[in-house]
């Protein structure tokens, strides 16, 4: 039987990832035990001596920032590991056109590459949980399970970021996309704090943004607790990105590939 | 009749209102080496990348194995192998992880890609550089590796868009004789380039592209034949003196073409033209004679010369 596209353009990934890979797992550990460190134990040891963790709903403040850190780093993975690697393929390394003039089709580009980019989280999500676990802000189990909708939200992005990425001619666009839609997201979507105390008329906006729907279904996952809206729909809103992103991705590889 | 393996009829390529192939006929036959000679922007590589099925064919009929590319891309593809222009390897990887992903972008089990592997290194030569990174080793080396990485699939067709450009002389024979390998084990190639002593080295059978048209279809000896006699003497005089002694060359060759910077004598018999030019005491700076080749049909069929 065939392998599926998406597989054969995954096995080129990952013979190009096996180079670096320990760098990877390595800077997936320091990053949220530097952050943990300086933000869930400096920081949170002062919320809680205020006696303020109550109004976040957990135990501690370790506990809140720990799931939202976790998927908040997935969404900045996802992001990057779009960005950049759809570019190479279209301008910098070219590999793409290589690909096409073999049996494989644009399709199977997008597919490949959302494929290693969630292999990519999957692995950092497992360092994640067992950092966070190491730090007693949630249970291992717990973690893991948390494992999942991180991953989700990580694809939300990456689908899309290939679609506008894949349509760029050159990547001064994606600076403009990481320093006004990714950096803004990574604080504001109840990652360090609650969105309520976001003024109220601002409020509805976190409807709109991805991220907010990943660190409620996260969150939920790692620390039991319940979500803002009901599962489902934090879930649809995550799914329906990841699907619309990826439509876009094929029909921008083809626009750019095939002429 | 033999069934041909590309067939084109009427192809015409547009990029928006600009028409790069402007309605053009060839037919290649199975074990044959047929070329696309032209100087650039003459449409050979968007004439190639819709034989290799990557670019939609925008009008007219093309058939590649009997397949519509529009319908049968992927099949195609899966048939043929293909040399483009810019070698599309990807640099960071090396020799031999460039054609492991290559051949299993064809889906070809890891196993037979490194029992063909072994072959190819070898018809290629990189026996030293299979492990160094492709931008390491030097550019015709990548060349060959891409030439070597068409083969993976074992295609009875490749599509070589200007196969040996850039590279050194002694390169570039080396790369005749891969090709004429290739050629006899029975390969089809197709190829474009810009040097006439490549196609006709190597083509049994070419045409000359201009504007993205065909100007003329034939053997490299028969277009010499048809388009230009057997000798060429060319003269080039002190600046200035060209223009005034036209009416004295004219008699002297059967044609006579003038160039910015020398004239050219076409003729039967360059021995005999060169003793006429004597007798007429002329007395140019240099004097070569030599055979017509692909140069001269271009330039009697464009007034251009190939290359600019
Ligand atoms: N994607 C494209 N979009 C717009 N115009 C294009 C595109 N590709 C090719 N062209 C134009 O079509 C014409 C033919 O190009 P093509 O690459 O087929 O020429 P060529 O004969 O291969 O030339 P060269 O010898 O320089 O490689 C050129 O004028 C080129 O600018
Ligand atoms: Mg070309």
């Amino acid at each position: 039987m065939a392998t599926p596209g998406a597989l054969r353009v995954l096995e080129h990934n990952i013979i190009s990832y096996k180079r670096v890979w320990k760098g990877t797992v390595f800077s997936s550990f320091v990053n949220p035990v530097l952050f943990l460190a300086a933000m869930g134990l400096g920081l949170g040891t002062l919320v809680d001596a205020g006696g303020r963790a109550a109004a976040l709903g957990t135990t501690s403040y370790l506990a809140f920032l720990a799931p939202g850190l976790m998927v908040a780093t997935a969404m900045q993975m996802a992001s990057f590991e779009s960005a950049f690697p759809v570019m190479a393929g279209m301008k910098w390394r070219k590999t793409y056109h290589a690909a096409l003039s073999t049996p494989l089709r644009s399709a199977d580009l997008v597919a490949g590459h959302l494929v290693f980019v969630a292999f990519r989280l999957v692995m950092m999500a497992v360092v994640f949980a067992i950092v966070i676990t190491a730090f007693g802000a949630v249970e291992f189990n717990r973690a893991l399970l948390a494992i999942l909708p991180a991953v989700l939200t990580g694809l939300a992005f990456a689908a899309p970021i290939a679609a506008f990425a894949g349509s760029l001619e050159s990547d001064y666009g994606l600076s403009s996309m990481f320093r006004f839609v990714i950096v803004p997201m990574f604080l504001f979507s109840g990652t360090f704090f609650p969105i309520d105390q976001i003024p109220g008329w601002l409020q509805p906006l976190v409807y709109v943004v991805p991220l907010w729907h990943g660190v409620e279904l996260t969150r939920s996952a790692a620390l039991g607790t319940a979500t803002a809206l009901n599962p489902l729909i934090h879930i649809g809103v995550l799914v329906a990105v990841l699907v619309i992103g990826f439509v876009a991705a094929i029909r921008a590889f083809e626009k750019r590939l095939i002429k | 009749m033999i069934e041909p393996l590309v067939h084109a009829q009427s192809l015409v390529k547009r990029f928006g209102d600009f028409t790069a192939v402007d309605d053009v006929d060839f037919e290649v036959a199975p074990g044959e080496v047929f070329g696309f000679l032209g100087p650039n922007g003459a449409g050979k590589s968007s004439t190639m990348r819709m034989i290799g099925a990557v670019s939609p064919v925008t009008e007219g009929t093309l058939r590649v194995f009997g397949l519509d590319p529009k319908d049968h891309g992927a099949e195609i593809r899966g048939l043929i192998g293909v040399v483009p222009q810019e070698n599309l390897l990807d640099m960071e990887l090396t020799v031999s992880e460039n054609l492991l992903i290559y051949g299993r972008y064809f889906d070809i089990p890891r196993a037979t890609i490194r029992e063909r592997m072994v072959e190819l290194i070898e018809f290629a030569q990189l026996g030293e550089k299979v492990d160094a990174k492709v931008e390491d080793i030097s550019g015709g080396m990548q060349r060959r590796l891409t030439i070597a990485r068409s083969l993976i699939n074992e295609p009875r067709l490749v599509l070589l868009d200007e196969p040996t450009t850039g590279l050194d002389p002694q390169a570039r024979h080396v790369l005749w004789d891969r090709l004429y390998r290739l050629k006899q084990q029975g390969v089809t190639l197709i190829l474009t380039t810009h040097y006439m002593d490549e196609a006709e080295q190597l083509c049994d059978r070419l045409v000359v592209m201009d504007h993205g048209k065909i100007v003329a279809e034939g053997s490299p000896r028969g277009l010499i034949r048809d388009y230009a006699t057997r000798d060429v003497v060319e003269l080039r005089f002190p600046v200035g003196v060209q223009e005034t002694i036209v009416g004295t060359l004219e008699p002297l060759a059967d044609r006579v073409e003038i160039l910015p910077d020398r004239v050219l004598l076409y003729t039967t018999d360059g021995d005999a033209t060169m003793r006429a030019v004597n007798a007429a005491g002329l007395d140019p700076e240099t004097v070569v004679e030599r055979r017509s080749t692909l140069e001269d049909v271009f330039l009697r069929l464009t007034g251009r010369s190939l290359i600019d």
